[in-house]
Order: structure tokens, then sequence, then C-alpha cells
């Protein structure tokens, strides 16, 4: 095992799946002689060139379409959106081109790209730049999504996400990029549709997906330790396909469920994890079902307000104590 | 009120003087392939009446957009599509659609929504496809099917194979700005793509004059460093001459190409369209079918060349008529499809789990 970043992860991923096939290429702003916004693909243009780690213009409609047109023959490219906010400038090409050809063909064509980049609040930058659309994503039957929280999920999450035959959209954190895990050295990829726990705990699921695991994780050694109260943590890794055995199995030991995640709440990903739970595990349930997600208005740019919109800590810790209450 | 004599000017003088069926890219053709062009065209013509009947009828719902007057731009490049060239266009595609070999039969159950439809029904009007004749639809968005072209056409160069992807687009879609930043893209990493504006006159219901502040929309490639040309589009053989410069630089000097094409459509943007002639007059219609039409137009050409006689010609038209007739038949009699097919489709990876081995829900319906 070797501890690196979550970045590093990423780049692995991409630099292996490079070497594995030959029709993978990455495209997006600054991925190549700039090394990447965020650094992620540094040095991967140096190693592999032109053909394979390509500079696009500031241009998201344009090269999302390019992207899934050329994949349309067989080239599987990686897109890199700087922020996934900026997948909303491509929302016609990511949101009814690559989710939809597939179905509009009658299963004569498929897309098989990636769209990956940071989504997430917590930096200080302002509502347009702070989307976490993992909910909006998998409302578009035929796109896939996945959130890894940690550099052993990036990495193998990256490398089946690539492999697959589907549009399947990668959620990174920008807050996440610098922070170290455990990662194999041998090869491994992390199959879409698994989820994770994190922790073992038999008092509360607390159900959760990216930056908001590792914050979940916190929260239950402080509920441990001055609350004595024995939370598990179920990262879902994957939204959509979703681990639904996973999430009932936990609710079904635990019989009370907190569900974190930085989504804005209406329509997020957990009112559809909320139902999923009442509809399937409603006799194994002993309290309601309680959220805890970015307090609903568009990302406030003030840092200390913004470190209260999203969920944190004390948030998490609030709404499990109320759902035991 | 400063001049814009300038801009105002047609960029070309019309060549459509010029006899084009003469010029070597066309007198090539044998006559079984004039008869080929002239059967596509008429083919188009009369499986778009059959449609029109059975939308009237209230068999064909959704938005048929048709075809009818321009089928001649279709045809004419399709007939010039080598081995690794391949086509993309927007939603009035069943002209597109049927000159590159797709059967009436499938063509017109998709209309009707049938489980025999080219899509097996998931798609409809805007949204034919067939890869293996590389035609990669049939798009609903207006200019969404432009960055699309663009990749099939980076695919060939990343390929390292000759070819180019032709992306046809109508003149209301050179307002969107997907294609104005894929023009910049395709330029700057020399894509051998060829956009062909079908330019018909009209976005919907408002004239070239009160859309687009410069009438010449192919000249807009200039300011992205591309090649451009203008032809008219009733006669196939000026769309063959033009196309075929287009389509050779893209393959030859991989670089895109923007060919507008003056082209006219008889009916309105879509069937729904009940105001057609009240945004152009009736007139304009009725005199661009009198001189300009495109299957007339070849028709005469042919007769003029002896490759048809008036009642061969004749034959084909019955022949064609009979033809989409079958299909409305073959559509009306065909299944929809069954209710599992509306979660089938969806994923590659669904879709292929033979042996179970695909992890967690992908659809999540009680």
């Amino acid at each position: 095992m070797a501890l690196i970043t979550y970045r590093e992860a990423i780049k692995q991923a991409l630099a292996e799946e490079i070497e594995r096939d030959e029709n993978v290429c990455i495209m997006g702003e600054e991925v190549a002689q700039y090394n990447g916004a965020y650094k992620v693909t540094e040095g991967l243009w140096e190693k592999y060139g032109d053909k394979r780690v390509i500079d696009t213009p500031i241009s998201e409609a344009a090269f999302s379409g390019l992207a899934i047109g050329s994949s349309m023959l067989g080239i599987r490219p990686v897109v890199e959106m700087m922020f996934m906010s900026f997948s909303y400038v491509a929302f016609d090409q990511l949101f009814n081109n690559a989710s939809f050809c597939r179905y509009m063909s009658g299963g004569l064509m498929n897309v098989p790209i990636v769209v990956r980049g940071p989504a997430n609040g917590g930096t200080n930058v302002g509502a347009t730049h702070s989307h976490t659309p993992e909910n909006l994503i998998a409302n578009h039957p035929g796109l896939k999504v996945v959130c890894p929280s940690n550099a052993y999920d990036a990495k193998g999450l990256m490398k089946s996400a690539i492999r697959d035959n589907d549009p399947v959209f990668v959620m990174e954190n920008t807050l996440l990029y610098g922070e170290k895990w455990e990662v194999p050295e041998e090869e491994y990829v992390v199959e879409l549709g698994v989820a994770n726990v994190l922790k073992e705990g038999k008092d509360i699921s607390i159900i959760t997906h990216g930056r908001c695991a590792m914050i979940a994780l916190k929260a239950a050694e402080t509920l441990k330790t001055e609350h004595n109260i024995d939370a598990e943590i179920v990262d879902l890794r994957s939204i959509r396909p979703l681990d639904e055995a996973t999430i009932l199995n936990s609710v079904r030991k635990t019989h009370r469920a907190v569900l974190v995640e930085e989504n804005k709440p209406y329509c997020g990903v957990d009112a559809q994890i909320s139902h999923l739970i009442q509809y399937k595990a409603f006799d194994d349930l002993d309290a309601p079902i309680h959220r805890v997600s970015a307090i609903d208005a568009p990302q406030i740019y003030s840092k200390p307000l913004e470190d209260w919109q999203i969920p944190n800590e004390t948030r998490i810790i609030d709404s499990v104590l109320k759902c035991l209450a | 009120m400063p001049s814009k004599v300038a801009t105002q000017k047609p960029v070309k003088k019309s060549t459509s003087k010029t006899n084009f069926e003469t010029l070597p890219i066309n007198k090539k053709l044998s006559k079984e392939e004039k008869v080929g062009l002239y059967e596509t065209i008429l083919g188009i013509r009369r499986f778009e009446e059959k449609s029109l009947q059975a939308y009237n009828q209230g068999k064909i719902g959704g938005f048929l957009h048709l075809y009818i007057g321009q089928e001649a731009v279709a045809a004419g490049i399709v007939s010039l599509m080598e081995e690794n060239d391949h086509i993309i266009t927007a939603y009035r595609d069943h002209g597109h659609a049927l000159a590159v070999g797709m059967g009436m039969n499938e063509c017109m159950a998709e209309l009707y929504g049938k489980y025999t439809g080219c899509s097996k029904g998931k798609g409809g009007s805007m949204h034919f496809f067939a890869p293996d004749k590389r035609y990669w639809g049939g798009h609903g968005i207006v200019a969404g099917q432009t960055p699309l072209g663009a990749g099939l056409a980076f695919a060939l160069k990343y390929k390292g194979l000759k070819g180019c992807a032709v992306c046809f687009l109508g003149d209301g879609a050179v307002n969107q700005g997907s294609f104005m930043e894929t023009l910049n893209l395709v330029s700057l990493w020399g894509i051998p793509v060829v956009y062909v504006i079908e330019n018909n006159g009209y976005s919907m219901g408002t004239s070239l004059k009160r859309s687009s502040a410069e009438e010449s929309l192919a000249k807009r490639g200039e300011a992205f460093g591309i090649k451009w040309d203008t032809c008219e589009g009733h006669d196939v053989f000026e769309v063959r001459e033009a196309a075929n410069k287009a389509m050779t630089y893209a393959r030859e000097e991989l670089k895109p190409f923007i060919l507008e094409i003056r082209t006219y459509r008889y009916r309105g943007h879509s069937v729904a369209d009940a105001n057609h002639e009240k945004y152009r007059t009736k007139e304009e219609i009725e005199t661009y079918k009198k001189n300009k039409d495109p299957i007339i137009v070849l028709k005469n050409k042919l007769i003029a060349d002896k490759t048809l006689t008036e009642a061969s010609a004749k034959e084909i038209d019955q022949r064609m008529k009979d033809e989409a007739a079958v299909s409305s038949k073959f559509a009306e009699e065909s299944p929809y499809p069954p209710k599992s097919e509306i979660t089938t489709d969806v994923y590659w990876t669904v879709d292929n789990d033979k042996d179970q081995q695909l992890k967690g829900t992908y659809f999540f319906n009680d």
C-alpha cells in the first residue's frame, strides 16, 4: 500500500487507462500543457503527448459534444470539467445527447465517455462554482454518476468509469485533492453500484456520499466519545447505479437513518434515498429519517457562513441526536 | 443609416446557368446511378406525402418536420459518401435516412411509434439512426448535432482513417452558440467535417432576414479561418458538384468546410406549423415549386440525356408510391413495443448483462 493523494490516485487511474487502451484520451481546459487547473493531469501531456492529452478552448458545449460524437466511433474520451458547475454550459450535449442517444436509437449505439471534475462547495467561490449536480445527473436515465470520497475509491471508480460502455460522471472534490489515503500498488477497480460501509455501528445509519462521508466519519468519532452513540457510516460511492441492498441492510440493523449530502435538499439524492428506505424498510424504522443537506439557498460566498451552509460535523451530530431523541 | 450594401450582396454569383450534369463528378455517373438519384429523391417525396396523410388521419403523432422541397440536398450528398464518411443531421431527418438506404418500412413504423420502427418506436420522427450505414441521426435540438458531427470527424482523424463527416444543419441553427463554439474548435484542431447549412430561408417562422444579421451564413466561417462555398439545392447535380469539392477538401486537407445550400421547404416548419402561409406568400411557394422543384428539374435532365423516358419516370413514381403505401400498411399492422421496452436500451451495460454480473439498481420504479 502507498499513501497517496486523491489527486494522485485519479492521475494514476488516467495514466493506467491511457496505457491500457489506445482509444482513451483526455480533453478539457488546461489539462495538457498547464497540467490541469487542479493539477490532476500533471505530467500526463509530457508523457503521452498531444494525441492523448488535449487542451481545449473554453467551449464546454463544443468539446463535450465532440467527445460524445467521437465515442460513437469508438473513442473513449475522458472530459474534464474544470468545475462540474461548467457542465451547465454544455447542458444540451451532456443531458440530451450523452444520455439519450442510445435510447432514441433503440439501442443501436452507445456513448462510452467519462465526464469528470470537482463538484463541491466549501471553497469560498460563490454560487456559480459550487454546484453538486449528482442529483441532476441521476435524474437522467442513460447517465451514471459516482462520487468518490477517498483516494482508493477515486482511482478504482475512475478506472471502472473509463471502461464502462455508458456515459459516467465522476464527481470529484477540490477539498479532497490534497488528502491522502492508502492505495494498493497493484491494479484494482471499484465496481459501479457498490456502496461501502466505512464504519460499522449499531445505533444509527449515516448514509452519505462524497466528501460528506469523511465528515460523517469524524462526526461518528465524536458521537462515540461524547455521546456513546455507535453510528454506522454507509458511503454510497455510486449514485446511479445505487446499492440499495447495503442501505437497506444498514437501516434494518440500526432502525434509524440520517442522510447526509452536500446537495441542496429539494429533490436532492437523499430525497430518493429517503423514499427508498420508507418504501422498502418502513417497518424497520424507529424514527423519522433525518436529512443534513446544504442549507437551501444559492451557495453563499462569505467563508464562515458557507462552512455552515454545507454539512459539517456539528450539523451532523445535531441531526443524529435529534433522530435518536 | 450606415449602408449594409456590402454584406447584403450575394457573396458569390449564382452559377445556376452552369450545366452541372456535364461536370466530371456528374458525368462519371452511370445510368443506374442517375436513376438511383431519381429514385431516392422521388422516394423521399412519396414517403413523406404518405406520412403526412397518416399524420392528418391522426395515425402519427408528435412532430413531423417534412423535407419536401429539399430532397436533392440529402440525395446528392449521400451519393458522394465514401467508405469512411459519416453523416449526421437535425430533426428534419427522413430524407437523409432514406438516402443512406434505410427502408421505408422501418422509417414509417418509427413515425407510428411501432416496435418495428428503426428505433423500436423510442425515437420518433426526429430521431432516426442507422450506424451501420454511417448515419448518426436524427437530433431534436437545433444545432445540438453540430459538436457531434465534429466528434465523428475527430474520431476519423484520431484513428488515422481518411474520410469526413458531413453534418447538416438549418439556417436557424447557425445562431446557436454550440455551432459557433464548434466552428472554432474544428478549425483550431483541423477536423475533417463539412457543415452543410440547408438554408431553406426560414428558421421555423422567422425569415432569414429577421434572424441573421449577416445574410451569408457560410461566410461566418471566415471568422474562424474556415473555407466556405454556397450553391443552389434544387439541382442534385449542382449539389454534388459543390459538396464533392467540400468533402474532398475535408478528406484531403484534414480541415473543416462550410457549404451553404439554398433550398426551400414547401410545407411548414412541422406539420403543426399552421402559419406557414402567413409568414411567406403562397406565390413564393408556388414559384419555387414551378421553377425549382428538385424532382421536376432532375426528371427533365434525365429525360433530356435519355436516362429516363416519360414512361420509365412514371413507372419509378408508381413504384415509390407503392412502396410508401406498403410502408404505411406495414406500420399500421405492426405492434407497439411491449411495456418492458420502456426500460431497455437505456444503458449498454444493462442490456448486455447476460450473466447478471452488474451491481446496483439502475431503475427506480416502485
